[in-house]
């Protein structure tokens, strides 16, 4: 309900006019963000995560790939705080350092499936046609491979480099991001608000950019952060398979993958990382929610204090 | 004895913002037979008014309060839910706005005509059938055996509101609801709606309550009128008083801006401002901040009801004797 | 440029809108939104174009505009034929002509301070650059009647009466000569529906506008216009000056449509004779042979099955399309 306090009067004067003082959109848009309980912490959560992996070299209490066999297998204590794994490696200095791999993937990723899967969404969406017929069999063909496969077919190809890896997640990832902005910018299209700035003789490049993209950050919004999760996963999945970060560098999800054998006498090694990659993705989806909450400006509440003033 | 009576009914709605009283008060009668209309603009209450003597608003997050609010000798604020369910279609019908979203896509019309037939008036199957064969010729459905089958998709807006309105005179209800039934239509399948619910329910002796924006519509059909302003009914009385008597300063202010077919001349005179705000809770009359014929006293004390020869009364503390336009 | 002829001739306007297509079987027949339309409008003046759904009234109005290219026609604007123009030959034709929506808040972007459109309209043009931007989009609302704080308030947030007045502040940015109103005060209450009137009539005189009137309430049309022209199912079926077409509709469909509108005015309403059409619109895709309204019409006889009724001139600027005037 809008809360509409003022009067618009045409010409005539009235008596009491009150004046609003308001609050810029961004302004708003951090205030209803920060309203979010949710979305509030996972930012703090995930702030602190970035922190950690930063301050890595500062913060680790150990050299993530010191080997000390002496150590092996030590459960959580107060020296190592979360363990040694079979190396006798401190586990939290592994977690710290790994955060590194981990987020810089998932950043990486969602930058790299952005810039490809929007701009080719849309320009499908906006323009139609063969060109919409032939971008968007690209992408179907991208996406009858399963991804995994995909993903290890291409660092296999060109060598487990991070960049190769972060390229081979994204590439899978493309496909869907750009089938999403095209369905919503098909919908977008249609509005009255799109045939209106046609009508004010708007080029379709503005159209597409300040008209359509605003609108359709919702479900983009929604798609990074089920990437970014997917991403730390996946690169996960593939140091689990030997394909992503090379022994004896660590990452969360190389260690998981090392824990397996150790499931039963060690179990600290198996949780620490499957915590941590769990509390990274819902940190995360909250952040997402909560941006995409945010950023629609029918959410925001009363946006401003009344200050009555007659006459 | 009246066949509707309402007193100080108030339905409110709590929001984080604020308290809404959607309706405030709203007090009328209504005669068996009588044809009423109730006017306003939007947010006026006027539909919640209707969905609130029906019991059909949602409580919570309503609160639907009344110092009386009878239809029948039942009271409709404490009947027990099986009572109301057996009111609402038989003793009370309602006719609403879109007929594609009030008729079930998924069902046939055969289905939903006989569902109040079988539910209240407890036919057979073959009985029913034959009864909703009757009530299309009644509405004036062509070749009705044959569309007992069809789906409300496959019927124009005009069509659908003929089978709402078939379905509401299924069980001869004592009182018809129409809320803003015509205004979806075109205005010449309003006109033929609009004719044959006329019809209709004088042959049945239904009275009606019509509930609409139009003043044309309100002018055209009812007996007495009641003018809602923010939840509150402000002015009420025969039709003809209160179009060529008006005695509120809203009722003026919506004669004058309404465009006429018939005459054009004078300038449409705008009511200035924005519609009301239906959380204020001052005692003064909601109309104030956008009215022209105001006087000093308006500024301090509620308005009361007023009453005026005919059966006409308002809500105003102005005298507006010198608005007034004759007869055309 | 063409300062002695009309501002805007249509001439055979031609919209149809081909059917979705199923694999199997024959096409469907085209939707016929608008099928030969034809009209001139002076400057200064404002055509009401009224109708029932699906007559084509506001096709007709997207299709002048070029914002629905037509099938086949002229639209001559001020001596040149905006219909064959490129997408990039219309670009300064945009400015010459502008349109406002019935539904206010939906063709103001959800996700821009309401102020920001405004400045948009001037910068897709190249107006007013620097800090002259500002002040004009001050003038400009203070010309609709918006407060300028309001200029940083999002569509939701405004009543329905200031979004369209924010609307019709955006098409005047651009500084028209021509507004196709598209049943911009249906959606309005009757109170800001008169706000928004009286603001549309005061800016034709202030500024000179010319104004095609779309509206399927002939109450409000017999308010604003000059000229009106009846629509049914893609085709003018009579064009007279407002005062001959409300004192001395001829064609049929006319006569009933102003019969139909309520008048509010009870003893007027209740003395008032109506002629009420039996049966339902027919649909756009498979209108009926010879004259189109015969289904429906009161005074149909054998002949309007077969001929396609000519315009009919009763009067210099009134026409009707029917055999039995």
């Amino acid at each position: 309900m809008a809360a509409i306090l003022t009067n618009d009067t045409g010409k005539a004067a009235r008596d009491e006019i009150l004046t609003l003082r308001f609050a810029s959109g961004a302004r708003l848009a951090s205030r209803q963000f920060l309203r979010n309980l949710p979305a509030t912490s996972g930012l703090v959560v995930l702030a602190l995560l970035c922190l950690a992996a930063i301050a890595a070299p500062l913060i680790s209490p150990f050299d993530p790939i010191q080997i000390k066999l002496s150590a092996k297998l030590q459960p959580p204590s107060w020296a190592h705080l979360l363990g040694t794994d079979h190396f006798g490696r401190d586990v939290l200095s592994r977690l710290l350092y790994g955060a590194r791999v981990s987020l810089s993937i998932g950043l990486m990723v969602v930058a790299f499936s952005t810039s490809f899967g929007v701009p080719i969404g849309m320009t499908a969406g906006f323009m139609r046609g063969n060109v919409d017929n032939v971008l968007m069999r690209l992408m179907d063909a991208f996406l009858t491979f399963p991804p995994l496969l995909l993903a290890v077919a291409i660092v296999g190809l060109l060598g487990p480099d991070l960049r190769n890896v972060m390229a081979a997640i994204g590439v899978v990832q493309v496909p869907v991001l750009a089938r999403i902005v095209r369905a919503s910018t098909l919908s977008a299209r249609e509005e009255t608000y799109v045939m209106a700035a046609r009508a004010l003789g708007a080029s379709p490049l503005r159209i597409a950019t300040r008209h359509i993209l605003r609108n359709i950050l919702s479900p983009i919004m929604v798609q990074l952060t089920i990437g970014f999760s997917a991403a730390i996963i996946a690169e996960a999945s593939l140091s689990f398979l030997g394909l992503g970060t090379q022994p004896p560098n660590p990452s969360w999800g190389r260690d998981l993958a090392e824990a397996r054998r150790y499931m039963a006498d060690a179990p600290w090694l198996f949780l620490a990382p499957t915590a941590t990659i769990m509390l990274a993705v819902l940190s995360i989806n909250f952040v997402g929610d909560g941006l995409r909450d945010a950023l629609d400006p029918r959410s925001w509440r009363t946006r401003a204090r009344v200050a009555s003033a007659k006459g | 004895m009246a066949l509707l009576s309402v007193r100080n009914l108030t339905t409110s709605f709590a929001t984080d913002q604020g308290l809404i009283r959607a309706v405030n008060g709203v007090s009328f009668t209504l005669e068996p037979g009588e044809v009423l209309g109730l006017v306003g603009e939007s947010g006026s209450g006027k539909s919640v008014t209707a969905l609130s003597i029906m019991r059909l608003v949602r409580e919570p997050p309503a609160k639907v309060e009344a110092e009386l609010l009878d239809f029948e000798g039942t009271d409709l604020l404490r009947a027990a839910p099986r009572a109301l369910r057996d009111i609402r279609g038989s003793g009370i019908a309602m006719v609403f706005q879109d007929p594609m979203r009030s008729l079930n896509p998924v069902l046939s019309i055969g289905r939903q005509l006989a569902e109040p037939l079988i539910r209240h008036l407890r036919m057979e199957a073959a009985a029913a059938r034959r009864r909703a064969i009757e009530l299309l010729e009644m509405v004036g459905i062509p070749m009705a055996e044959k569309r007992l089958g069809s789906y409300p998709h496959q019927f124009s807006g005009g069509m659908r509101q003929r089978v709402m309105i078939a379905i509401a005179l299924s069980c001869n209800p004592r009182l018809l609801i129409a809320d803003e039934a015509t205004t979806a239509l075109d205005v010449t399948i309003q006109a033929q709606i609009v004719e044959l619910v006329r019809t209709l329910t004088k042959n049945l002796g239904t009275a009606v309550i019509w509930i609409s924006h139009d003043l044309g519509l309100v002018a055209g059909l009812c007996d007495r009128v009641n003018v809602m302003y923010a939840g509150r009914i402000v002015e009420t009385g025969p039709v003809r008083e209160v179009f060529y008597r008006p005695a509120h300063g809203y009722t003026i202010g919506l004669i004058g801006c309404t465009p006429r077919v018939d005459r054009v001349g004078t300038p449409l005179k705008p009511i200035n401002g924005l519609p009301p705000n239906l959380m204020d809770e001052a005692p003064l009359c909601p109309f104030l901040p956008r009215c022209d014929v105001a006087v000093p006293a308006c500024h301090q004390t509620m308005p009361v009801l007023r009453s005026l020869p005919g059966g006409h009364s308002a809500v105003c503390l102005a005298d507006l004797t010198s608005h007034h336009r004759g007869a055309h | 440029m063409n300062p002695a002829g009309p501002l805007l001739s249509v001439e055979g306007l031609v919209v149809h809108f081909d059917a979705p297509r199923s694999a199997f079987g024959p096409a469907a027949p085209p939707v016929r939104a608008v099928d030969g339309v034809s009209f001139t409008l002076a400057r200064g003046r404002t055509l009401g174009l009224v109708g029932e759904s699906g007559c084509g009234k506001s096709t007709t109005g997207y299709a002048i505009l070029q914002l629905v290219r037509p099938t086949s026609g002229r639209v001559v604007f001020d001596g040149t034929d905006v219909a064959a123009l490129p997408a990039k030959g219309l670009r300064p034709f945009r400015r010459r002509m502008q349109i406002i929506f019935q539904d206010a808040s939906a063709s103001l972007n959800p996700r821009m301070p309401v102020g920001d459109l405004i400045t948009e309209a001037l910068e897709i043009h190249c107006l007013h650059r620097g800090a002259g931007r500002g002040r004009r989009v001050r003038q400009l609302l203070d010309l609709v009647g918006i407060a300028p704080h309001l200029a940083e308030r999002f569509p939701h947030e405004l009543s329905g009466g200031q979004a369209q007045r924010i609307a019709i502040c955006r098409a005047l940015a651009v500084e028209p000569e021509l507004i196709v109103c598209d049943e911009a005060v249906s959606a309005l209450d009757v109170s800001i529906q008169a706000q928004i009137v009286n603001l549309l009539q005061e800016l034709q005189r202030e500024l000179g506008l010319t104004y095609i009137f779309i509206s399927h309430d002939l109450s409000v049309v017999r308010h604003v216009s000059d000229e009106v022209a009846v629509m049914y199912l893609g085709r003018i079926v009579e064009r007279a000056s407002r005062q001959r077409i409300f004192d001395a509709a001829a064609h049929p469909y006319s006569r009933a449509l102003l019969s139909a509108v309520p008048i509010p005015d009870p003893d007027v309403e209740r003395a008032r004779e109506r002629v009420i059409l039996i049966g339902d619109l027919p649909s756009p895709a498979n209108p009926p042979s010879g004259c189109r309204f015969r289904t429906r019409c009161p005074e149909v006889v054998e002949a309007c099955a077969t001929k396609d009724p000519p315009h009919k001139f009763l009067a210099p600027g009134h026409y009707a399309a029917c055999l039995r005037v």
